[in-house]
């Protein structure tokens, strides 16, 4: 089950191996590679959006969709047709090539880190001994399209929109690389494989410096990929939707693509890098599977066969897993972990208002930025010194300049205000 | 010929009338210097629909639907308005003691609905994706069920006439309430848990729009944005029209005056609203709830002819400040005069003072807080 | 700088996503905190809302028994006092002669139109009425495609029973019953001729 992957695909290539000369087989396996990866991307940004959507109306104490197919799984499929058949506008006096090249410029990087994420054990598409610089530049691309996106409409709004989505993302660049640094530092290697496996002993997060630089590396992620509270970019109280005002139909739908697509990759290297990536307790796969039975057998929506055939899958599986003794697959663990990561990416979105321009360039420049330096030399404390003793000496050091970084930035107007009551 | 080193412009924006939140058909027309506001002009009228002119062709009862529609947030306290000025200009129709008693919930209830919507409103403002705002709405919407209960529509009701109400409430009601304002405390707690310590919110909207107290008093602010600011002026203490001088209930005041002060002081006001619900709730007589009088007007609204000459104005505190109504009599059945001192039109003329300096996203917020419907402000 | 506020914030929205889910209600009970308001949902059409008896949309007239024992008389007071000005009757009914015709004692309009596309639902044609004769309707699934032949309701449209108030206001068809009773027996009984001492 663990491999289940690797070896579906080893048996493809040498099935091909059959018609293909030997040494067209490389192209075949990275053809498949590749195949797959953009088969699954828009399937996961799609039910991304359902689950959003879904997340966000039951904390307000409503249904999401479910109209449209049982729970409303068919909702993106349906989306997905509108915008596919919706007009395509172009505004008059726009610059149309720019217009049409900007949203391909986003999804591009957006698919293309997709490459260096290992979403199992041995399933990384590409183990570059370089992923994680590979990463890092690759994101930096989606300034270019903002900014082009904004530029091409020829509207205020949108011009606003992306200036202060490319300051944003510079701006956030920095804590977000330089949080990374800790982990280079620890783990001695750049390439995703070798960080993971790093992590075989103790997962980052679970140290001082590492549990900060997570922190900042998820929240300037979120800042990069402006999602609540960092969306001033498309802040649609204000400027209607920012830069992509000016979208529509399938353009649109790439931009959201590519806003959904970067918020996964951040939730996934945030994983990778800091929550151990595809490594999980060894816990024996048929548990999973016997609880899912509650599951299937309490759902009242589901009609009664659907729920009988359900419970009787799960069970069955359950047999099976038991006996051949299975512990959850590892890209089982990379996608929990995930999700929950992009459960909180909702969880955010659902909850907090949005941060002013300034305020947000503040918290990045004076707070992320100073705490990731010195979250570095915490670090270097705790190479340096290994055992207990580092370990207290890093985290004293996070925790003093932590609270002196808060009251640096915190000025004296957030204290409590008083209130005078008059009969 | 040497050169300015950088040339900058000032960028001329219309957040304009087809805008998701300008609470309405409204529309600024902003000079930016960057991000900075350094003008700010706004143009009302989008949604006239000739309210005053339409009660001077109509017999004065005829007009207590229009005034549901003025500000449509709060029918029940619109209505209150007319039906106090119409009393004044009879010479003062008697209202019993029920129906006074009945007019009190009526207004606190529409209080607790406004504040509740408005706050939802100005978080949806801030960013915060709908979620406050929907739970703002799932209060209101039990309230609005007890208005419909009452007086048949759940928000242009309708119900409210000089000489009392124009129907007595129905069995269940006065339980269903007391179980409804009950509750709210808890909604309330939870509500402030949501936003009141959230940083983010306090980062957005502290010292943000600022109304100091003598620009307050002199452009006549009235309603909860003059009480954050620290000035003591509610109509319910000072005219304390009705039967307010029996409820025991606080003015919250705010010090500084800016949006945060603005959003806590209807939350306090909120409070303070559940305080006089309760106690009405509990001393309500029995009785008639109109007097013949009235509901002579009711059935026969021609017969009320004030004298020639005669004027009145009936003002309240309606959840949004001093609403006025002001009729002056021609001998007729219709009014020769009817005007509505509306609360957001004047709060909303100091506008520009309060934006100048402030960013784009802060204009936003500021017209969340001044709190404005644009029926009321156009009429 | 992001801190305790917002933590909160989040607890509040997570206790109230937790507490639509059975299973999150369970696990909100046990931690002893609140479950919050569950889901507020009406899933119309399949279940629809709960009126009060009050709810009030559009206006009908009533007929006691036959649909020609109608109890308007044409006397267009309440054409008179409507706000938007949606009620159009013509009549009461003549003969050749211009005398008015009556049916059950009484005259009766020939055309009654009420134009719902304006009408505010505000009542007052009820409230101004002398003889009870037009009464609220709360039926609100009422679209339809064309403006005028669709959404201007005839007289024929707007007659219903007496039956049909009792049904869907019991409380108010009570009152209006018990003052027409009221009316009929003081105009039943002779006038009394004064005791002699």
């Amino acid at each position: 089950m663990d491999q289940l992957f690797v070896v579906l695909k080893s048996s493809v290539v040498q099935l091909a191996g059959r018609w293909l000369p030997e040494g067209a087989l490389p192209f075949v396996s990275m053809g498949l590679t590749i195949a797959a990866i953009a088969a699954a991307a828009p399937v996961i940004m799609m039910y991304l959006t359902w689950l959003e959507r879904k997340i966000i109306a039951r904390m307000q104490n409503r249904l999401g969709p479910n109209r449209v197919g049982l729970y409303g799984l068919a909702q993106p499929l349906a989306d997905g047709l509108k915008m596919l058949i919706k007009e395509d506008i172009v505004p008059e006096g726009a610059d149309r090539l720019v217009h049409s090249l900007a949203p391909v410029v986003a999804v591009v990087p957006a698919l293309l880190v997709f490459a260096v994420l290992p979403f199992g054990r041995n399933m990384i598409a590409a183990d570059l001994n370089v992923g994680l610089l590979y990463f890092l530049a690759v994101s930096s691309i989606s300034s270019y399209a903002i900014f082009m996106g904004g530029w091409a409409s020829r509207n205020k709004f949108s011009l606003l929109g992306a200036m202060r989505g490319v300051a944003q993302i510079i701006s956030y660049e920095v804590p977000s690389v330089l949080s990374v640094v800790v982990v280079i530092m620890v783990a001695g290697t750049l390439s995703m494989g070798g960080i993971v496996e790093a992590q075989a002993s103790r997962w980052f997060v679970f140290t001082p410096w590492g549990f900060v630089a997570a922190l900042i590396f998820f929240l300037s992620g979120v800042a990069e990929v402006n999602r609540t509270p960092f969306d001033m970019p498309e802040a649609e109280s204000e400027i209607v939707a920012g830069f992509h005002t000016e979208y529509s139909g399938m353009k649109f739908a790439l931009w959201y693509m590519a806003e959904f697509l970067e918020a996964f990759a951040i939730s996934a290297f945030t994983v990778t890098l800091f929550l151990g990536g595809w490594q999980g307790p060894a816990i024996p796969l048929w548990w999973a599977l016997f609880g899912s039975v509650c599951l299937v057998a309490t759902a009242r929506t589901i009609p009664t066969v659907l729920r009988v055939l359900g419970v009787v899958a799960c069970v069955g599986s359950g047999v099976v897993a038991y006996l051949a003794n299975e512990a959850v697959p590892s890209w089982a663990w990379f996608l929990a972990k995930t999700y929950g990561l992009v459960f909180v990416l909702v969880w955010f979105r659902g909850t907090l208002p949005r941060l002013r321009v300034d305020q947000l360039m503040g918290l990045a420049w004076k707070f992320f930025l100073p705490l990731t330096l010195i979250n570095i030399a915490s670090a270097a404390l705790w190479v340096a010194m290994p055992g207990p003793s580092g370990g207290v000496l890093a985290g004293a050091l996070l925790i003093l300049s932590g609270w002196w970084l808060i009251r640096l930035n915190n000025p004296a107007p957030l204290q409590p205000r008083t209130y005078l009551f008059v009969e | 010929m040497t050169e300015p080193l950088l040339d900058t412009q000032l960028l001329e924006v219309n957040l304009g009338p087809q805008h998701p939140s300008t609470h309405g058909v409204f529309r600024m027309q902003a000079l930016l210097d960057g991000e900075t506001i350094v003008k700010l002009k706004p143009v009302m009228g989008y949604l006239h629909r000739n309210h005053e002119q339409l009660g001077e062709g109509m017999t004065y009862i005829a007009s207590f639907p229009f005034t549901d529609r003025l500000d449509y947030f709060c029918a029940m306290t619109n209505n209150l308005g007319l039906a106090l000025a119409i009393e004044q200009l009879a010479g003062g129709i008697e209202v019993p003691e029920r129906a006074q008693y009945i007019r009190v919930i009526m207004s606190e209830l529409t209080r607790l609905v406004n504040h509740t919507a408005v706050i939802g409103f100005l978080l949806n403002d801030m960013g915060a994706f709908g979620t406050p705002l929907l739970y703002a709405f799932r209060e209101r919407e039990k309230i609005l069920d007890l208005f419909e209960m009452a007086s048949g529509s759940r928000m242009m009701c309708n119900y409210i006439r000089p000489g009392g109400v124009r129907e007595d409430v129905p069995e269940g009601f006065l339980e269903r309430a007391s179980r409804i304002v009950a509750e709210y405390p808890r909604f309330l707690d939870e509500f402030e848990a949501l936003l009141t310590q959230n940083e983010i919110i306090r980062q957005r909207a502290q010292h943000v729009g600022v109304l100091s107290k003598e620009l307050a008093i002199n452009a006549s602010i009235t309603g909860p944005m003059l009480r954050a600011s620290g000035v003591d002026y509610d109509i319910r203490k000072v005219d304390g029209y009705g039967i307010y001088p029996r409820f025991a209930f606080r003015i919250p005041l705010g010090t500084v005056g800016d949006v945060y002060d603005r959003y806590y002081v209807r939350i306090l006001e909120m409070r303070e609203s559940v305080a006089i619900l309760q106690q009405a709730l509990k001393e309500i007589p029995p009785g008639p709830s109109i007097s013949p009088k009235g509901l002579q007007l009711v059935k026969s609204p021609r017969t009320f002819r004030p004298p020639k000459g005669a004027e009145a104005y009936g003002r309240i505190e309606s959840p949004k400040g001093e609403l006025g109504f002001f009729l002056a009599s021609d001998g007729s059945p219709q009014p020769y005069r009817y005007h509505v001192r509306a609360p957001s039109f004047i709060n909303l003329t100091v506008l520009e003072d309060l934006c100048l300096g402030h960013k784009v996203a802060d204009v936003i917020i500021i017209l969340g807080s001044i709190d404005i419907v644009m029926g009321e402000v156009d009429r | 700088m992001i801190g305790i506020g917002v933590l909160k914030g989040l607890w509040v929205t997570l206790r109230e996503f937790l507490g639509t889910y059975p299973a999150g209600r369970w696990l909100l009970t046990r931690l002893g905190a609140s479950t919050g308001q569950g889901l507020f949902t009406i899933e119309y059409p399949e279940v629809k809302q709960q009126h009060a008896e009050r709810h009030r949309v559009f206006p009908f007239l009533v007929y006691d028994a036959s649909p020609d024992n109608l109890r308007c008389v044409a006397c267009k007071i309440c054409e008179q006092e409507c706000p938007p000005q949606c009620i159009h009757i013509v009549g009461p009914a003549k003969d050749e002669q211009g005398r008015p015709l009556k049916a059950h004692g009484r005259t009766f309009p020939v055309k009654f139109d009420i134009d719902v596309s304006i009408c505010m639902s505000c009542r007052i044609c009820v409230d101004v009425c002398p003889f009870d004769a037009i009464e609220m309707d709360n039926a609100h699934e009422l679209s339809g495609f064309d403006r005028f032949a669709e959404m201007v309701y005839t007289k024929e449209q707007l007659l219903k029973s007496n039956e049909y108030f009792q049904q869907i206001k019991p409380t108010e068809a009570s009152v209006v019953d018990q003052r027409l009773a009221a009316k009929a027996a003081k105009t039943a009984m002779p006038p009394q001729p004064a005791a002699s001492p």
